[in-house]
Formats: structure tokens, C-alpha cells, sequence
């Protein structure tokens, strides 16, 4: 392998992680509205996902540094090209980004439901227009001879990318059902398995249409390592919904995972050496050898990657492991009830304490009053006098009949 | 690409990363001080210290959240707006972008992840490690993105081939002297903003006698913090500038209106700029201290940007080499101003403070709460004079910034883009203001 070939596994390793990552992130995202009736529900689905989608979300961020370090022409080319596609993905995530924070802040109806669907949009925009593109980067771009793209948004849109789209929305979603069969309440399983299953079903058949277009639609035959691997995810697929029914929960996530990271490498497979195709002429085609940085600046990379990966990696393993747990309603609920008992008996101290005051004050004047003369007392109604007294003192009352 | 779209551009970066930043800067300081609050907790084993890390933790999360959604904005703005100057520095730039996403930024989300909630999950020490893990990756990612600034602003480690810029040195590149002077500056920004952000928010609740042990130690902590990392910033600032006239001397130059070459240059305090016929008229000026200041003589000699506008006219051909002087003229005296005025109201805070006599001087109180704007404020104008004072150079002698916007994008795309934008991000601080205000009302819990 030559140095470009390993920046260009490096870069295919880090976007497939982020595929795999933030795949089940959006597929949690995108069932969140269907699972979680409840507020209580919604706050658990939303807490299987509370500290590790930060780090998920990194691996887009390290892909696109790298893709630019590595070979800025496709870089540029690339988002340069797909600016609305783009655009779109960036915009939903800063809302389901935000929205992690903000959601529990504040008690409210309305707040809450804008976050919601915040995170529901965040996961259905990135997955399907990251499939669309990944679609689009093997059928083919109008790009011209110098690696500009030429043309309309409407060229990124046809049958087959849009097919692309679902194909990895889908696969997400199921990823999203298998990670939630590992990490939610017990209660959820149910629904998650009936929805799996049909999730898997539905699957097979998009998957069987969108192998048929890739091989219509783009060179995909003449790779047949590529062609093989685009039959990995039919096979996944399936083995996640026989799974499903046994029970067999972290298989079941295995298969998942396979299924993404088989599609995703039948696209770069089917790509290499090219980073774009260009539909134009062959010979614009973006490729790992004319998008390339210097050697150079290739070297120091690869080098400082393969370095630093196994330390990311541990560092995640250990991080998943930290919250491996499940997440219990009754600890959510448990939560909740714990804030309002500890509000209400802020409050109630509060009370007792001005009980308190009140009590003290009245005593003190009951006091005074007591040790006044006759003077005043004897200007005060009969009822008050008890109040002071507990018992009516004849002496003081001017008229005994009143 | 006509000038509209470079224009939209140009304001969409400056807006885009302005915004981040001011997030970015808060989080730089106040994560340390956090740290330094939950060190006391694990050593001491006091619980007031807990409840202090974990309620500046709540308001640090906020910007953390809101700073890092608009960092990706950013990440692939290059691309999408700036893909030709991608293409030209990409060798040279993506890298350390590279970095920061390798060697900062994971080991920061994973480490926030534990820190937020792991509380009841790790040992007191591994989540003591969590926070300093998040502290140092907060300070260390700002070392790469800066130092792919100074790499624009004054180019080191490249060779011009193949029709563009490759990497020729690393070491040069990161030993940047530009970015030795940029980086201390920000960072004790950001230390200096999260410092006098907590004596702010102290001192509300001081006026308000609500949680008082806490927020005097809070307070203790954030005016320190701020005095010193002010005096740092002064510092380096000086310093900063001392280089500036040196390697930038037109961006020098334009932030204080300095137009013909003379010895004995005066400091300009207020002047009324006439950009055409490039004059100064009104001027209230310190003679000589412009001379002092930069040279530490008053005789020495400074270069007027007239002359700089005839070197660089021969040098890369006919064009306007003048930024927009008026506007890095004051940006820059605010940005001074207010570090100044900072540092003078810190001082009376801790002359106040060894009097034992802050918390019965309302008066000081409110002056520091309505005074929280101006650091974001200074930074601001910091930022508007290295990036508009770099103006019309994208990278300084070496790529004009017309030649590096996206062919492929129109002008529309850019309109979109940036309103989109601007309507996500004004919602964005809404909301987030809102919970930041909510936070604040409520107070620390257990």
C-alpha cells in the first residue's frame, strides 16, 4: 500500500466510525417521537444517548479534518459542490446538538416538544442526505476539468441516490433499535421488537432495489470485491431480525453494525481510487492521487493517526463501558420525584419557618398585652380577649352582659 | 464571484466564528476554574466545593453545548464557501485542524461525557481526571486552530509548488512566533472572561444575600483569576503589538491611523479619519508614545501605511493594500479601553475585597454586573483587528481573499447559507440565555 492508499483507509475508517457511531445516535433520534409516549419515556430514550453522543459526533468532525488535510481538492470540491445538502445536515445538528443540553432545563410543555422534534430531524436529515450523498459520490458528479462542480442541487437528487437515502436511514433506524435493545428499560422491548422486525423486513426489499441500481447505475461490476460486499448487508439484515426473535441482543447489534460498515465500504470500495467520480469525463474524476497533499503532510498524518487511533479507541471502550447500564424508568421517575421531594421540602421549611415567625410574633404581643394595664385592654372586644387570655377576665369587661 | 458573494462570504465568517468564540472563550477559562473547584472538593472533602464545581459546571455546559454545535459550522465552512483557498493551503491547513479533531477534541467529548454523568458512576479521582482531562483539551485544541490563524497571518513551514502551498516543515509551523504571541493573548482572554464572568455572577448573589459563603469563595476565585490573567493579557498584548509593527506593519499601521512615515510617531487617542484623502484631522495624540510603545524610543522611526500601500504596489502589483482603517482605528482603541478599564475596576474590586467591604458596596456590585458585556466586547474588537487588519491578504503576502472563495457556489447559495445561519444561531443564544437565566435564578442545588 502506498502512503495515499493509507490516508485514504484512515479517512474511510474514521467516516465509517462516525457512520456507526452517530448511526444508532440517529436512529434513536428518529424513533424518539414513536417510542417515547411518556415524558418519562422520551427522557430515558434521550439518556441512552445523553454522554456518549459528543464523542460520536467528534468522528464527523476528525473525517472532515482529515479529508481536508489529506486531499483538500475533494475536500473542496466535495462540500463545496453539495453546499445545500450540506447546509442542511449542519443546520439539524446544531439543533439536536442544542437540544441535548436544553431539553430537561426547563419543565415545559412546548419547550420540550421543540427539542424533540429537534432531535427526531437530526437524525432523519443527516442519515438520509449523507446516504443520498454517498450515492451521488459513486454514480457519479457533473465536475469539470477543473474539479469544479457544475451543477444545480437538483443533480443530486434521482431515483437511485434518493434510494441511497432511505437504504441508510433504514439501516439506522434498525441500528438505532438494536443499540436501544442493549441499553433501554426492559418495558420497551415489546415495541422494539415488533418494530425491529418489520424495520428488517422493509429493509430487504430497499436493499434488494438499491443493489439493483448500483449496478445499473454505476461501474460497481467491474470491482467484484465491492459487488460481493453489497450482498453483506442483505445477509446482516436478516441475521438481526432472526436474532431479534431469539432474543439474542448483542448479536443483534453486531449484525447492525455489520450491516452499516458493509454498505458503506461496497460505496468506497466501488469508489477506489477514486474520492468522486465525475459523470462528465472519467479522466476529472477526483482520485486519492490527484486530490492529494504533499507527501509530506500525507506522512505526518498517517503516521500521527496510527498512533493516536488505539488510544481513541481504548478510550471509548472504556467510556462505553462506564455507562453500560441500562436506563430504568424507575430511575428517571426516581429522579424526578427526588427534585420535586427536595423542592417541596424547601418549601415547606420555608412554611415552618414562618410558622415559626408568626407563632413567635404572636407571643410577644400576647406578652405585651398581657402585662399592659387595663388601659388597653379594656378597649379590646371580648373574642380578642380570649385569644390572649384563653379564658374571659370579668375584671376587664365594662359591661358583664355584653 | 462578484464582490457580493465575497462580501456575504466575508460576513458570514467573520459573524460564524465571532459567535463560536465568544462561547470558545468562556469555556477556555472556566473550565480550569471548575477544575480548580473540584480539586479542593476531592482534597478537602468539603461538599460546598461539590456543589460550587457542579453549579458552574451547569452554566460551563451551556456554552460548551452552544460552542461546540457552531464549531462544526465552521469545521466545514472552508469548504463550503473558501473551497479555492482550500485547495491552495489545504496541505498546510487541514492539518491542524487534523490534530485538534485527533488529539483535543476526542479526549475532550469522551471526558465530558464522564464528567456530567458520571458522578455516581467513577471514583472521586477519575472524575477529578475527567474535568482536568476537559480543561487541558479545551486549551490545547485552541493551540492548533491558532496556529493555523498565525500560518495565515504570517506564513512559515511552506514551499510554493505544484501551484499551491505544501507543508515543508511541522516544526516550523507550530514554533510560529505569531503564534506564540496569539495564543498566549487568547487564552488569557478566555481566562480573563471566565474569571470576571463568575465575579459577576457572584456578585448578584452577594447583592442578593443568597448563598453567601459560596459565591464569596466563587468570587475570591474569579477575582483572582481575572486580575492576574488581565495583567497577562495587557502583557501580552504589548508585546503582541511590538511583533505586529514588525511582521504586519501595514495591519500595524491602519489600527492607528498612521499614515506617513515619521520619527517620533504621536499615539492617536481620538482622530476623524479621512480614508480618500488618507489625513487625520481632530486629532487628540500623546507625541512620540506611538514611537515608545512600539520601539521603546521615542525617536524611533515608524512606517505610514502610504508608503507600506507604494512597497507592496511594486512588489505584487498595482491594488488598494489599505485595510478599512476607521474600522480597526477604533475597534481597536475599544478593545484597548476596556482591558484597561477591566484592570482598573478589578484593582478597586480587590482593594474593596482586603478591606472586607464588597459586599456592603452595592454600588461596585452592579458596576461589575453591568460591566460582564465588555470582555465579549473586547474580544470581539480583538478578533475584527487580526482578522479585517489582515485584510486584503487571506494568507498575508501570499493569497488575496478574492482568490479564495468557492467558484461553484452562487451568490443565492451564500444568501441561504448565511441567513439560515444567522436566524439557528439568534434562536440558539435565545434559548440558550434563557436556561443560563434560569440556571441563575435557581441557584446551586446539591
Amino acid at each position: 500500500m502506498d502512503l495515499n492508499t493509507v490516508c485514504f483507509v484512515i479517512f474511510i475508517f474514521l467516516f465509517v466510525g462516525y457512520l456507526v457511531l452517530e448511526g444508532f445516535d440517529y436512529g434513536v433520534g428518529m424513533l424518539l417521537p414513536f417510542l417515547g409516549r411518556t415524558d418519562i419515556q422520551r427522557q430515558a430514550l434521550i439518556k441512552t444517548l445523553a454522554p456518549v453522543w459528543e464523542g460520536n459526533e467528534v468522528w464527523l468532525i476528525a473525517a472532515g479534518a482529515f479529508l481536508f488535510a489529506g486531499f483538500p481538492n475533494a475536500y473542496a470540491t466535495l462540500f463545496s459542490g453539495m453546499y445545500l445538502a450540506l447546509l442542511l445536515i449542519l443546520a439539524s445538528l446544531i439543533f439536536r446538538g442544542a437540544a441535548f443540553e436544553f431539553r430537561d432545563k426547563v419543565d415545559n410543555k412546548i419547550w420540550r416538544t421543540i427539542w424533540d422534534w429537534s432531535i427526531f430531524w437530526g437524525g432523519l436529515i443527516p442519515a438520509l442526505l449523507w446516504g443520498v450523498a454517498l450515492a451521488n459520490l459513486i454514480k457519479g458528479l457533473p465536475i469539470d476539468a477543473q474539479s469544479q462542480y457544475v451543477g444545480t442541487f437538483g443533480d443530486l437528487v434521482s431515483l437511485y441516490t434518493l434510494t441511497g437515502g432511505a437504504v441508510f436511514t433504514l439501516l439506522f433506524l434498525i441500528h438505532g433499535v438494536t443499540y436501544l435493545t442493549l441499553k433501554i428499560d426492559i418495558s420497551f422491548l415489546a415495541k422494539l421488537l415488533g418494530m425491529g422486525t418489520r424495520l428488517c423486513k422493509i429493509t430487504i426489499g430497499v436493499l434488494v432495489l438499491f443493489g439493483i441500481l448500483t449496478f445499473t447505475n454505476t461501474d460497481i461490476e467491474s470491482k467484484p470485491v465491492a459487488s460481493l460486499l453489497l450482498f453483506f448487508p442483505l445477509l446482516a439484515t436478516y441475521l438481526v431480525s432472526l436474532n431479534l426473535y431469539h432474543h439474542r441482543f448483542i448479536r443483534c447489534f453486531i449484525f447492525s453494525t455489520i450491516a452499516v460498515v458493509s454498505l458503506s465500504l461496497a460505496v468506497f470500495w466501488g469508489l477506489f481510487p477514486r474520492i468522486i467520480v465525475s459523470s462528465l469525463d472519467n479522466r476529472f474524476s477526483l482520485t486519492i492521487y490527484n486530490s492529494a497533499s504533499n507527501p509530506l503532510t500525507l506522512k505526518i498524518m498517517s503516521i500521527t493517526m496510527l498512533i493516536v487511533l488505539p488510544l481513541i479507541l481504548g478510550f471509548e471502550v472504556w467510556k462505553y463501558n462506564i455507562f453500560r447500564q441500562r436506563i430504568l424508568l424507575a430511575d428517571i421517575q426516581l429522579d424526578a420525584c427526588t427534585s420535586q421531594l427536595t423542592h417541596m421540602l424547601g418549601q415547606l421549611k420555608t412554611h415552618i419557618k414562618h410558622a415559626y415567625y408568626l407563632a413567635d410574633t404572636m407571643n410577644s404581643t400576647m406578652d405585651a398585652l398581657r402585662s399592659a394595664n387595663g388601659n388597653v385592654i379594656s378597649r379590646l372586644k371580648p373574642r380578642s380577649l380570649i385569644l390572649v387570655f384563653k379564658k374571659l377576665p370579668r375584671k376587664f369587661l365594662r359591661n358583664k352582659d355584653e | 464571484m462578484d464582490n457580493t458573494a465575497l462580501f456575504l462570504a466575508r460576513v458570514q465568517f467573520g459573524v460564524t466564528l465571532l459567535y463560536h468564540f465568544w462561547f470558545v472563550a468562556l469555556t477556555l477559562g472556566i473550565s480550569i476554574l471548575i477544575a480548580l473547584m473540584e480539586t479542593q472538593y476531592v482534597r478537602t472533602g468539603s461538599p460546598q466545593y461539590k456543589t460550587m464545581a457542579k453549579y458552574w459546571g451547569r452554566l460551563f455546559l451551556i456554552n460548551y453545548a452552544i460552542a461546540i454545535v457552531t464549531g462544526l459550522v465552521n469545521e466545514f465552512q472552508f469548504g463550503m464557501n473558501w473551497s479555492e483557498y482550500s485547495r491552495f493551503v489545504g496541505s498546510i491547513f487541514g492539518a491542524p485542524l487534523a490534530f485538534e479533531a485527533m488529539t483535543a477534541f476526542f479526549v475532550e467529548s469522551i471526558a465530558i461525557g464522564i464528567w456530567v454523568f458520571g458522578w455516581n458512576k467513577v471514583s472521586k479521582r477519575v472524575h477529578l481526571l475527567a474535568i482536568w482531562l476537559v480543561a487541558w483539551s479545551a486549551n490545547y485544541s485552541s493551540f492548533w486552530i491558532l496556529s493555523a490563524n498565525s500560518f495565515m497571518q504570517h506564513p512559515v513551514g511552506y514551499a510554493f509548488q505544484n501551484g499551491r502551498l505544501e507543508l515543508t516543515d511541522l516544526t516550523a509551523l507550530i514554533t510560529n512566533p505569531f503564534l506564540f504571541w496569539q495564543y498566549t493573548h487568547t487564552v488569557f482572554s478566555g481566562m480573563a472572561t471566565a474569571g470576571f464572568f463568575m465575579i459577576a455572577i457572584s456578585a448578584w448573589y452577594l447583592l442578593n444575600k443568597r448563598h453567601v459563603s459560596l459565591f464569596r469563595r466563587s468570587f475570591k476565585m474569579g477575582m483572582i483569576s481575572a486580575l492576574v490573567s488581565m495583567l497577562l493579557v495587557v502583557g501580552t498584548g504589548h508585546f503582541y503589538n511590538q511583533y505586529l509593527a514588525r511582521v504586519q506593519p501595514m495591519k500595524f499601521a491602519a489600527a492607528e491611523a498612521h499614515w506617513d512615515t515619521n520619527q517620533s510617531a504621536p499615539l492617536l487617542i481620538f482622530a476623524i479619519i479621512d480614508e480618500e484623502k488618507k489625513t487625520n484631522s481632530y486629532t487628540i495624540a500623546l507625541p512620540g508614545w506611538l514611537s515608545l510603545l512600539t520601539y521603546n524610543s521615542m525617536d524611533a522611526s515608524i512606517k505610514g501605511m502610504k508608503d507600506i500601500q507604494a512597497e507592496y504596489a511594486s512588489a505584487f502589483g498595482e491594488g488598494n493594500y489599505i485595510p478599512a482603517v476607521t474600522f480597526l482605528f477604533w475597534s481597536f482603541r475599544i478593545m484597548v479601553g476596556i482591558g484597561f478599564w477591566l484592570l482598573l475596576l478589578l484593582a478597586i474590586t480587590l482593594w474593596y475585597w482586603k478591606k472586607e467591604q464588597v459586599e456592603s458596596s452595592p454600588g461596585l456590585l452592579r458596576l461589575i454586573m453591568i460591566s460582564v458585556p465588555l470582555p465579549y466586547l473586547a474580544i470581539a474588537t480583538g478578533w475584527i483587528v487580526a482578522e479585517v487588519g489582515r485584510q486584503p491578504w487571506l494568507v498575508y503576502d501570499l493569497l488575496r481573499i478574492e482568490k479564495g472563495l468557492s467558484q461553484a457556489v452562487s451568490t443565492a447559495s451564500i444568501w441561504t447559507s448565511l441567513i439560515l445561519y444567522t436566524g439557528i444561531y439568534s434562536f440558539i443564544a435565545v434559548a440558550g440565555l434563557y436556561i443560563a437565566y434560569k440556571v441563575i435564578i435557581t441557584g446551586p442545588q446539591d
